[in-house]
């Protein structure tokens, strides 16, 4: 079903255009083997970079479009409809380039061109095995050695890990607590950075992250983004941000899985007529629709908030929330309106299914999420 | 080098296409894009200019709606268009189209001329030798494969059994088949470039033709009537009767395959 979106100008009609193009004629053709063989797609990226959707938030000095955030998550969702990990993949890229686009000194942001441009693919290094949702008591350390730090620890759930170009590292510089932690901008040669093998996923296994092992990862001090010890709000700026691209993700999924279920339910024919006209499967159908729309407007809410300067990081919160687990409903009843067929790879509901559990836990499990807005209403 | 690529607007192939009760193309009725093979023109143009330097510009005859597709094309990163839009074009046959673009291309004298070696609605081929001839230029058709040294092209002339070298000086027109490059998408900034590019808009009266000698009135060829495809048909079919083997190679020696 074509979507009618009110967007801000002419060019996002554009934009939306061309991204649906780049899906279609792109994306639609490869997702399945890419996720059969569990292969990161770096052409297809390469494609998507110099059509210019790598860095479309970002200024124009830097080689990005300048695209309000109302547009950018429109972009995601269009493209998590088609492929949940080339999507996730221009959120995670998109993500990595806000430290040295918001907080980089000249030095970095002169790299900015080819890391917007998606030239050089980027990762961000915050989560740690003990540790996901509690990200204030990291324990990668990094200790000062002359002109650089020396990077210790380990790190997990790297989207990109083995495949990025660059890696942003939060690390613990200062004591314990938030106000100890820094964010420094490690190439993918640095010795002793060490990506281990990529872990085997329920879903997205075109995008499978890893583990980071650092050994003592010599990084330059000039590498340093922000102020030192200035790493965690550096973290949570850019996470807030992040939650609007994974209930992006979340919604475009979801549009497509009650596009293909009500596509489904109108040529399959039980008891002599379409299964659509049956009540049970109607109204089931009009639920899903409806999920799907409230989510969208939630999320574009809170990124319309982000785009006015207003705070959004509640309302980005209530957006992934909502939108996960509205993604994990719809597509657990798209599989239901097909049936046996569902449960079966040749329908795209069934993967569909398996990438929907993955939103509920990226960028701050749903629990997480629970908390930041508990916490806001009740201090 | 001063290159221009003929575009051309059609009705998209992978829909239902028919034509009007004027017997020309219906362009109303369906959803129109650039002729896929101009695509590989257009993308030749370009690898061209990033190599050599020079300057590429879409020449498109058709009707106004054909805009789209020049701003389309604009849009992968030529320079500039050129739009030839006359009413009295309406239901233009090869020889006259030939004569249009022969006349605008005049006034842009190009060193090379790049076009799709056939269009997805009339599918005659015959335009760029058509247009060879008039202009006096090189014809260098069917290429998969193009080198540019100075002056000098060399093409790999795509043919059933392999392919032929040929080679001629500039100027030059080389059509293209869709084996000698991969099209680049157009890019968001690409896209937003190309609405502030020029596209000069010419009529027959500026090229100095008349309106009899185009459009049905000048048209060489007339479509009498027009049938669609027939349905496919099924094929033979090979029950094996212990003798399925020797029934297929025979089928397969009648059609020439062994």
């Amino acid at each position: 079903m074509t979507v009618d979106r009110l967007l801000p100008t002419p060019e996002a009609h554009d934009l939306l255009d061309l991204t649906t193009e780049l899906a279609t004629r792109e994306l639609a053709g490869k997702v399945d083997d890419f996720e059969a063989r569990g292969e990161f797609p770096r052409d297809v990226l390469r494609t998507l970079g110099r059509s210019g959707l790598l860095g479309l938030p970002y200024p124009e000095d830097v080689g990005g479009a300048a695209q309000p955030y109302e547009v950018y998550v429109q972009v995601l969702e269009i493209l998590a409809g088609t492929w949940l990990g080339i999507a996730e993949a221009v959120s995670v890229h998109t993500l990595s380039c806000f430290p040295v686009a918001e907080f980089g000194t000249g030095k970095q942001r002169a790299m900015l061109p080819e890391m917007v441009g998606g030239e050089l693919l980027g990762a961000y290094a915050l989560s740690e095995p003990h540790g996901g949702s509690d990200a204030a008591g990291l324990t990668t350390k990094a200790v000062a050695d002359g002109d650089d730090f020396l990077v210790t620890g380990t790190k997990a759930w790297i989207t990109h890990a083995g495949q990025a170009d660059f890696y942003n590292i939060f690390c613990r510089t200062g004591g314990p607590g938030p106000r100890g932690i820094s964010c420094l901008l490690a190439d993918a040669g640095t010795p002793g950075l060490m990506p281990q093998s990529p872990e085997r996923l329920m879903g997205l296994r075109s995008s499978a992250p890893a583990q980071i092992v650092l050994e003592d990862a010599r990084i330059p001090r000039d590498r340093l983004v922000g102020e030192e010890n200035q790493g965690f709000t550096i973290a949570m700026r850019a996470l807030d941000a992040g939650r609007l691209g994974i209930a992006a993700c979340a919604v475009g999924l979801a549009q497509s899985a009650v596009d293909y279920a009500t596509a489904y339910a109108k040529e399959r024919e039980q008891f002599g007529k379409p299964i659509a006209q049956f009540q049970g499967i109607g109204f089931m159908l009009a639920d899903m629709a409806t999920g799907v729309s409230a989510a969208r407007a939630l999320l574009l809410n809170a990124a319309r908030l982000k785009d006015a300067g207003r705070p959004f990081s509640i309302e980005a919160a209530k957006a992934k929330l909502f939108a996960t687990d509205m993604a994990m409903k719809v597509t657990t009843d798209a599989v239901q309106v097909l049936g046996g067929a569902g449960y079966v790879a040749d329908h795209p509901v069934e993967r569909w299914f398996r990438e929907a559990k993955v939103l509920q836990i990226v960028e701050g499990t749903n629990q997480i999420q629970r908390l930041v807005i508990a916490r806001s209403m009740t201090g | 080098m001063n290159i221009v690529v003929l575009v051309k607007q059609v009705p998209d192939s992978g829909a239902e296409r028919t034509l009007s009760a004027d017997f020309s193309v219906d362009r109303a009725s369906s959803s129109n894009v650039i002729n896929e093979m101009d695509e590989y023109a257009i993308e030749e143009a370009l690898k061209i200019k990033e190599a050599h330097g020079g300057e590429v510009t879409v020449l498109t005859v058709g009707p106004a709606g054909a805009t789209d597709s020049i701003r389309k094309a604009l849009s992968m990163g030529p320079d500039k268009a050129v739009h030839v839009q006359d009413d009295a074009l309406h239901g233009s046959c090869a020889v006259a189209t030939s004569k249009v673009l022969a006349a605008a291309l005049r006034t842009l004298s190009p060193d090379l001329i790049l076009s799709g070696a056939e269009s997805t609605d009339g599918r005659v081929q015959v335009v760029p030798h058509m247009l060879a001839e008039l202009l006096g230029v090189a014809a260098l058709t069917g290429a998969r494969k193009l080198t540019v040294d100075g002056s000098q092209l060399t093409v790999e002339r795509q043919t059933d059994e392999g392919y032929e070298v040929v080679t001629a000086a500039t100027p030059a027109i080389v059509s293209v088949w869709d084996t000698i490059n991969e099209p680049r998408y157009p890019s968001f900034k690409g896209i937003m470039a190309a609405k502030k590019k020029p596209v000069q808009a010419l009529t027959l009266g500026d090229l100095g033709i008349s309106g009899d000698e185009v459009g049905f009135a000048g048209a060489t060829s007339q479509v009498l009537e027009f049938n669609k495809r027939p349905a496919r048909t099924g094929g033979a079919k090979v029950v094996d009767e212990g003798n399925g083997g020797e029934q297929l190679v025979s089928y397969l020696a009648s059609e020439k395959f062994v």
